[in-house]
Formats: structure tokens, C-alpha cells, sequence
């Protein structure tokens, strides 16, 4: 087997690694890194659980390989709290009852971490349109909707 | 990715672009829009560039997926991938686009019209990249319109079409027409386009232009809509995309 040599940054640690050119990176970070927190769903681009950010910028990443993530900063769900405090998110997801079995929520964080990122006060219907590419069977979305305005205010009144 | 996931394509190597910088712009020059083959389809909804010369690709690209898609999708990606019932391949038709494919022997600019001969197939050979896609800028006041048919929110089209309309003294003098979802490829339709030069914009004109694009079309039948179905939609389609465009250039129907 042919592997290629890879360097990326996966949540503030460097890793240098051998990976076979056909596994994607969704399976690389699950199964050679370890951060299982990123879910597999649909493995065709539509239900958005694997979304990862790369360089800040959220994408799927079951339809991307592994070796296309050379030299790349990923951000998983895993780097959002520190062990200890949670990130304002995942309070936010805790009060507001934003996840009932939790399978899309990796997801659903790292999007709407980049939505509050780009705008820390979305409206209701923003951050609707923002998560279009998330498909949650649970919640009906309006508890997720309430948590990252939750969140965005939370955010707002640490700032 | 998804093919290779389902195993329904296994190809022996695979070339990334990811890494060639060289080919990620949106430029404004010689009265064309010139978009390198990485450039990102998100990057296509904020270019100022994209929205002044053809807003017809920027409000079709908004339809495509989600943000997730856009963020990681190429424009020309999805016109090298060539699915009949996608945005991007029936909007560069409508526009009359140009897209440029390189090989070692040279290069050559292939008409967007020309460029798809099939599900998923183009007029690419096996040593042949698509590195640019030129999109000719229509003059000010030109009106376009993109609507399309999905199952759910931003899903992929059963049927879609896109027009764009300029005027003249009031009269149409330059129209496109782009449509997917209705044929084993993407289609332009000239017969409607002919229908419509040279004539002021009536509700007539309108149902005539929509029949002539209609006229020899039968729409492959599958689980997401019959022949029929796809014809009676795409009707529906082509019909309020040509009056939205028509009222967007300032005609009245």
C-alpha cells in the first residue's frame, strides 16, 4: 500500500502521519487521531454531522480526503472546551436543551460556532438559514435555534 | 466523494487542485468575468465582481447545497462533474459562457453549450483540466432570474431553469436561457431564445418562448418525478424565470 505523509494542525497540536490517499478525513480524525466526537452520518454531503472548520471555515468532512488536509488547522468539536469550562456553545446547547440524542450536536456546534464567529448577534432566522446543512431528527431545530441565540448572548456578556 | 463512497466510481489516482493558488480568482477583464477552476463557490456570493456581471451564476450558486458545500465547492467543479439536474452547468449555458480546458498539447475555450454530452460526462479528455470558466458580462440593466423545484430546502433540483433578459427600446435584444433536470444534460434552449429577440415582451411571447423550449424535451422519468412530471414543472419553471427576468430588465408583461 501506498501511503503519502501528511502535517496538519488538529486543535493546536501538530501531527505528522502515513495515511492511505482513499481514506477521508473524517475516518483519519475518528480513527487515527482518536477524536470520535466528529460524527459519521451520511457519508454523501448531506446531513452535515462531520462538520469540521478548517483554516475557520466550516466543511464536511467525510467528503473530503485525509490527504487534502495537508498543511491544514482543523478545528473538531473536541476543541471547544478545555476539559473543564465548556464553551459558551455547549452551555448554551446544556440549558437550552439543544440536543435530545446528541448524533448531529458535534456538527451543529462547529457551524454555529463559525456563524457566531463571523456574527456574534444573529437573528433567529440567521442562524435558521445557518444551519440549513444540518439535519437533526430530534429537536425539531427550535431548541437549537434558541441555544446559539442563547450562546451569541452568552458570548455578548463575557465580551 | 460521494461516488467513490458508494463505489460506483473507483478511480486509480486522482489529481488535487486544492493546492494550485494560481487558479483561485474572480476577475473583471475584457468584458469578461474570468473564475479560475478553485475558486470556491462560496466565494462567487460575495465577489462584488460576480454580482455586477452576472448575477444569474451568484443566485444560482445560492441555490446549490449549504454552506458547508459552497465553502469547499468549485464553480467549475461542478461543471467538470457535468450533473445534468445541477445549477451551475444550466446557468453558464444561459450566460453563454466559455470554459477553458488545458491540456500538454494546448488549450482550447469550449462553449458552455457545447462542453456536456452527457450524465457526468463533457467534452473533456482524459489529459484535459478545466482551468477557467469565462462568463461573458451582459450589459447594465440586463434582468435574470434562477428559480428551481427540490423535495426539500436546498436540495438537489428535479427541475430548474435560469433566463436572462436584456432590453432595448423596448425590445428584447439579447436573451439566455439555461435548464437542468430535464434532459441527460444540461440544456440551453434556442428555439426559445429565437422566439424571443427582436420581439416586446408580452405574456404571449412569454408562453410561446416557454413552448419552444419545451418543444423536444423529454425528461428523464425517476423516483423524484415522471416524464410528465418534469414537464409540466418545467414549464411552470421556464415560465416565471422568463417573466422575473423580463420584469428585473424593466419590461412590463
Amino acid at each position: 500500500m501506498n501511503t503519502v505523509a501528511i502535517a496538519l494542525n488538529v486543535n493546536g497540536t501538530s501531527h505528522h502521519a502515513e495515511v492511505d490517499p482513499r481514506v477521508s478525513l473524517v475516518d483519519f480524525l475518528r480513527d487515527e487521531l482518536g477524536l470520535t466526537g466528529t460524527h459519521i452520518g451520511c457519508e454523501q454531503g448531506v446531513c452535515g454531522s462531520c462538520t469540521v472548520l478548517i483554516d475557520g471555515t466550516s466543511v464536511l468532512s467525510c467528503l473530503m480526503l485525509a490527504v487534502q488536509a495537508q498543511g491544514a488547522e482543523i478545528s473538531t468539536v473536541e476543541s471547544l472546551s478545555n476539559g473543564e469550562a465548556m464553551h459558551p456553545l455547549q452551555e448554551a446547547f446544556w440549558e437550552k436543551q439543544g440536543l435530545q440524542c446528541g448524533f448531529c450536536t458535534p456538527g451543529i456546534l462547529m457551524r454555529a460556532k463559525e456563524i457566531l464567529d463571523a456574527n456574534p448577534n444573529p437573528t433567529a432566522d440567521e442562524i435558521r438559514e445557518g444551519i440549513a446543512g444540518n439535519l437533526c431528527r430530534c429537536t425539531g431545530y427550535q431548541f437549537i435555534v434558541e441555544s446559539v441565540l442563547d450562546a451569541a448572548e452568552r458570548q455578548t456578556a463575557n465580551a | 466523494m460521494p461516488l467513490m463512497h458508494f463505489r460506483l466510481a473507483s478511480p486509480a489516482s486522482l489529481i488535487d487542485i486544492n493546492g494550485v493558488d494560481e487558479l483561485d480568482y474572480i476577475e473583471r477583464k475584457n468584458g469578461m468575468l474570468s473564475i479560475g477552476a478553485r475558486t470556491r463557490q462560496a466565494q462567487i456570493l460575495t465577489s462584488e465582481a460576480a454580482a455586477n456581471a452576472a448575477p444569474l451564476l451568484v443566485e444560482a450558486i445560492s441555490y446549490i447545497g449549504h454552506a458547508q458545500i459552497r465553502n469547499r465547492g468549485t464553480v467549475a467543479g461542478s461543471a467538470a462533474h457535468a450533473d445534468p439536474a445541477a445549477e451551475v452547468p444550466a446557468a453558464l449555458i444561459a450566460l453563454g459562457a466559455d470554459l477553458e480546458c488545458v491540456s500538454r498539447a494546448g488549450t482550447r475555450a469550449v462553449a458552455a453549450a457545447d462542453f456536456f454530452t452527457g450524465p457526468f460526462q463533457t467534452v473533456l479528455s482524459d489529459d484535459e483540466l478545466l482551468t477557467e470558466i469565462r462568463v461573458p458580462a451582459w450589459p447594465d440593466g440586463t434582468g435574470s432570474a434562477w428559480m428551481e423545484l427540490t423535495r426539500i430546502y436546498h436540495g438537489f433540483p428535479v427541475v430548474g431553469a435560469g433566463a436572462v433578459v436584456h432590453m432595448s427600446d423596448g425590445t428584447i435584444d439579447r436573451a439566455g436561457l439555461g435548464l437542468c433536470g430535464m434532459a441527460a444534460t444540461p440544456i440551453g434552449a434556442d428555439a426559445a431564445i429565437d422566439v424571443l429577440v427582436g420581439s416586446a415582451p408580452s405574456a404571449e411571447l412569454v408562453e410561446d418562448a416557454t413552448s419552444a423550449a419545451l418543444a423536444d424535451l423529454e425528461p428523464p422519468a425517476d423516483v423524484h418525478g415522471s416524464t410528465a412530471y418534469r414537464t409540466r414543472a418545467g414549464r411552470a419553471y421556464v415560465r416565471r424565470t422568463l417573466t422575473a427576468a423580463i420584469t428585473n430588465a424593466g419590461g412590463t408583461l
